[in-house]
């Protein structure tokens, strides 16, 4: 039987991947009709009367936008494929530059928030389900709320005039301290791994106080959602059939609730973890602004301000395609610790 | 006669309703030996499954038990969670009535079992636990090799095997089977009644077989409880129940039961009565052939008729029986009103 | 009603001009019925966010009655300039930001501009994802499948990411404003009312009375509309309520990176929290904690209610009321007694007593 189950789980995995394609195949297209229903071409917006009409034309050419919409499809969807986004308008470099550069940041902070969201949103959720209609239950409940309620920003602002400017405790803007980001070599972009690669504790803890706030901020508002989905899930799980069928076999009610519902209710919330990622890159966005964080939000802000179109499809295209390989993951993930997934 | 194993006494679970307390239990008695089955019977919502949970303890918030549940020497009405939960598996079992969703879905079968023997024993051997449980499930028709299969690769009357065996495989005395095979089609519910039937047999239990079907009861029952309305109103040994009903709702119910030979079909007017108010006097007067009109004056006694005992005035007492009491009930025409 | 001289029977009035009457009355009624019918932390959270939402709708409504000036006006009405990061106190409650403005009244006036761009984006959302809903589940085969591609695609994407990237296009070709905003908004919630009409549509079209109703001979369509009509209606309120709170978050995210409205056209307080940001290093807290309290306010007001909302109609976590009752004991000795006796005595008699005097 069970070399049955794990074949099944391997055509399922398989089919799951084969779907990934047209899957981002449809949200590139998406993308890419998004950037490209307005009229006029992405060179004339962004540079418009900087140039005369002769330098547009001739960017225009150079850049391909002359030529039929079929064919800069064709040439967005494969440059995709051997990881060409184009290059920048206003400072011409690679939109590629703007991920490796830049996105060092951003992981760092929602891997820091993500973590904040599991450590803080996941405990209480289960408690308040498990506490239910108590006044432990209704406070976690209005903490939820709460977090939800505030925005990523004005959280953010809250937390530099309480810990930065009130207390004095936590710096409140950028990655780390402005000596400190120009004596650390930059090797892998992402601040906290370089400092420790260049053996410079002072500099990683520094990164790290840069880090708290933020991350807090983000992981804040991102745990209240987890603590709310987790509550209900649990308090439907513990309602389940087999919750009762476990206590009617004398089973400890701490064992029923840890090996039964605890566990089941978890399997839902990892299936709606894909949409939590593309909150989490949203509110990144916010989060970056706020704390002048300089991941890829920010550089997305600064060049939507420039109306360069060929960086903004570029990190739209990036963040679409973040989100649908999180889900393929959640999807495997949830393959292997649900059985009924794979059967 | 040997002693019993469960003795219920005067048993009442209320549930709290906006409207007022439903009176799901209203005063059941009954015994029941070792190795002996009951069959209890009755419509939909008559109580039925309050009862069999209502005696495990395992009653949803909200309910108020009261009343006696001697289990070795003990009121299990007043034991603590904690006891209760202790004799929940070892002396106490419950077999349910939808298998399907009864096995968490994330644990294997193996899971299960080993899970429910370490609650109760936990010096047992890993080993010990497998070999235990395996035996269990082969005697139930299930293959040592799906031990570690997981629910969903088992088919329902499957699942319900092996909902039976995980009640069993602590030995309890006393099971209680909540419509085990309801959810099941016709041959895989022969095959759990042979099972449930073989039961005293092999483990020399007593069970309470709660069903609404009479032909099951006919088949795999020692004796039989009728119950209406939160109340046992008949109860005694099958064959003498079956061939000489007394009590006019167990007649009645006899009567609508489909065989092969059945030519016409019979149904008791009217429905079943509202638990939050119920009639008064006997509960079965509304729609009872032999209303009289002592019955929604006065609750009948408990009154022994050769085997059985009823609950019904047709029966007596005649000293507690008032002037005029014998007089056949008039009912107003309301009552198709209401119908309508 | 002509008959209204003569003393009316009561049903009467449902004949004739009663009719509105009544249809209103049910109206009531139906809003009326999730208060009703919530109890304990439901109704706690219901009545809560419904008195929040309320005041800021009064607020809303009544701006020009209720802030003491305008949205972008820097000087009172003599023509003296309020000054920059004025203190909270005096004339201005909240203080004055870094343009000049009245913090309080900004605050007011940016209630009405997030009513507004709320209430437009949730009609069209509405519209445009109930009729694509309708479409695909109706029509079924390759157009419920493009459908359906696209609005995932759509769902996929991070929701404020959406709607920058729309408040951009739009903001280039159509110009800024509230009903950019709106429309913004609008993409992002489209396809949540899809799917939830999408599936009820659906399933109206396997429900069995649809079948019985189609042997019968019946029109299926009449049938599957009310049946539909009835699910959404029980999902959208919910749904509606929710996605309004978090429009206002998306709608101040798109102020605070700047896609939002301009400061001259309308107060917004994301931009104002935006323009905050720079003061909180020097310690000037009133500029953005003001604004930033109107969000959570009306944000939670919002959520408070659709989650009570929820808790009250969605069965699968509703809790049944606990009500406790009191049980007349029974004399358990005699009824022992009683029951050893062959069960003869009157003590049952008074059981009966007892439970007729429950009853009544």
């Amino acid at each position: 039987m069970s070399t049955r189950t794990s074949g099944s789980l391997r055509t399922y995995l398989l089919t799951r991947v084969l779907l990934f394609v047209p899957q981002v195949l449809v949200i590139l297209t998406i993308v890419f009709i998004l950037m490209r229903v307005a009229p006029g071409d992405p060179i004339s917006v962004a540079l418009g009367g900087q140039r005369t009409p002769e330098q547009l034309a001739e960017l225009r050419a150079a850049a391909g936008y002359d030529r039929s919409i079929f064919v800069q499809y064709w040439e967005y969807i494969t440059g995709i494929f051997t990881l060409d986004f184009g290059h920048t308008i206003i400072d011409n470099r690679p939109v590629t530059q703007i991920f490796t550069v830049n996105g060092g940041a951003t992981l760092t902070l929602t891997a820091a928030a993500f973590l904040v969201a599991m450590v803080v949103g996941v405990p209480l959720g289960l408690l308040a389900g498990r506490f239910r209609d108590t006044p432990f239950d209704a406070s976690l409940r209005v903490f939820g709320i709460l977090t939800y309620a505030a925005p990523v920003f004005f959280l953010g602002l809250l937390f530099q005039l309480a810990f930065a400017r009130g207390l004095g405790w936590l710096p409140s803007s950028s990655q780390a301290s402005p000596i400190v980001l120009a004596t650390v070599e930059s090797r892998t972009n992402i601040f906290l791994v370089d400092a420790l690669l260049a053996g410079d504790t002072s500099a990683f803890w520094n990164g790290v106080q840069h880090l708290i706030l933020p991350a807090l901020t983000l992981g804040l508002l991102l745990s209240g959602i987890f603590m709310r989905i987790i509550r209900i899930n649990l308090i439907q799980t513990l309602r389940s059939d087999y919750v009762e069928a476990a206590r009617s076999r004398g089973i400890p009610e701490r064992k029923v609730v840890i090996q039964h519902a605890f566990r089941n209710a978890m399997v839902p919330f990892v299936t709606i973890l894909g949409l939590q990622v593309a909150l989490l890159m949203g509110g990144a966005i916010l989060t970056e602004q706020t704390f002048n964080w300089n991941g890829i939000g920010s550089q997305l802000v600064r060049y939507l301000e420039n109306r360069d179109y060929v960086a903004v499809q570029g990190v739209i295209t990036l963040f679409a395609l973040v989100v649908v390989t999180a889900s393929l993951l959640i999807d495997i993930i949830n393959a292997i610790i649900d059985p009924r997934v794979r059967y | 006669m040997t002693e019993p194993v469960l003795s219920v006494r005067e048993l009442r679970v209320w549930y709290g309703t906006e409207h007022g307390p439903a009176r799901a239990v209203d005063g059941v008695t009954f015994d029941l030996r070792p190795g002996e089955v009951l069959g209890l019977v009755g419509e939909s919502g008559c109580g039925k499954s309050t009862l069999g949970r209502g005696v495990l303890g395992l009653l949803p918030r909200g309910a108020h038990l009261d009343g006696e549940v001697i289990y070795q020497d003990r009121n299990l009405v007043e034991a603590s969670a904690r006891e209760i939960q202790r004799l929940r598996g070892p002396e106490l079992g419950l077999i349910f009535q939808e298998p399907l969703t009864r096995l968490n879905p994330l644990l294997r079968i193996s899971e299960h079992f080993e899970e429910t023997l370490k609650a109760h024993e936990p010096d047992l051997p890993k080993g010990e636990a497998k070999h235990r449980s395996i035996e269990v499930l082969r005697a139930m028709g299930i293959p040592p090799t799906r031990y570690r299969a997981y629910p969903h690769e088992f088919s329902g009357g499957m699942r319900q095997r092996i909902m039976i065996a995980l009640a069993l495989v602590l030995r309890p005395a006393f099971v209680v089977a909540d419509e085990p095979t309801t959810a099941l089609d016709v041959l895989v519910e022969a095959q759990i009644i042979g099972i449930l039937a073989d039961l005293r047999r092999n483990f020399d239990t007593s069970l309470l077989f709660i069903t609404h079907n009479l032909g099951i009861v006919a088949e795999a029952c020692d004796r039989v409880a009728v119950m209406y309305a939160g109340r046992i109103v008949e109860q005694g040994p099958v064959n003498d129940v079956f061939a000489r009903p007394q009590h006019p709702y167990t007649q009645e119910l006899l009567r609508s039961t489909i065989s092969l030979s059945t030519t016409g079909l019979h149904y008791i007017p009217g429905a079943p009565p509202d638990l939050i108010n119920p009639p008064s006097g006997c509960r079965f007067h509304p729609r009872c052939p032999k209303a009289m009109q002592v019955c929604p004056q006065r609750f009948p006694e408990r009154v022994p008729v050769g085997p059985q005992t009823v609950e019904c005035w047709l029966h007596g007492p005649d000293e507690l029986m008032p002037d005029g009491g014998r007089e056949i009930l008039v009912r107003e025409e309301i009552t198709v009103a209401d119908e309508a | 009603m002509a008959t209204a001289a003569v003393p009316p029977p009561s049903d009467m009035g449902d004949v004739g001009g009663g009719r509105g009457r009544t249809r209103l009355r049910r109206f009531l009624s139906g809003i009326a019925r999730p208060y009703r019918n919530s109890h304990g932390v439901g109704r706690f959270m219901l009545i809560s966010g419904t008195v929040l939402v309320c005041l800021m709708l009064v607020m809303a409504v009544f701006s020009p009655l209720i802030a003491p000036y305008g949205f972008s006006q820097v000087a009172d009405a003599t023509g003296e300039r309020f000054g920059n990061h004025l203190e909270p106190g005096g004339d201005h409650w909240f203080g004055t930001s870094t343009q000049g403005f009245d913090v309080f009244s900004r605050v007011v006036w940016g209630a009405r501009t997030a009513v507004t761009v709320v209430l437009l984006a949730l009609a069209f959302s509405l519209f445009i994802g109930v009729l694509l809903g309708l479409l695909a589940g109706f029509i079924g085969r390759w157009v419920d499948r493009v459908l359906v591609m696209i609005m995932d695609s759509l769902y996929a994407l991070p929701a404020l990411l959406l709607a920058i990237v729309v408040a951009f296009l739009l903001a280039e070709h159509v110009g800024g404003g509230t009903a950019t905003a709106a429309l913004a908004i609008t993409a992002v919630y489209i396809p949540q009312y899809f799917r939830v009409v999408r599936a009820a549509t659906i399933s109206a079209k396997e429900q069995t009375y649809v079948e019985a109703a189609r042997a019968m001979g019946a029109r299926p369509i009449t049938i599957m509309l009310r049946y539909l009509l009835s699910n959404v209606v029980q999902s959208v309120p919910v749904i509606a309520t929710l996605n309004a709170a978090d429009a206002i978050l998306t709608l101040a995210g798109l102020g605070f990176l700047g896609y939002g409205i301009q400061p001259t056209e309308a107060s917004e307080w994301g931009y104002d929290l935006q323009r905050a940001v720079a003061d909180a290093g020097t310690g000037i807290w009133w500029t953005g904690l003001f604004p930033g309290l109107a969000i959570v306010l009306l944000v939670m007001g919002l959520t408070l209610m659709g989650e009570g909302l929820n808790e009250t109609m969605n069965p699968a976590i509703r809790v049944r009321r606990l009500v406790s009752i009191t049980m007349p004991s029974i004399d358990r000795a005699t009824a022992r007694r009683d029951d050893a006796a062959g069960g003869t005595a009157g003590t049952t008699g008074s059981v009966d007593d007892l439970r007729k005097g429950d009853v009544r």
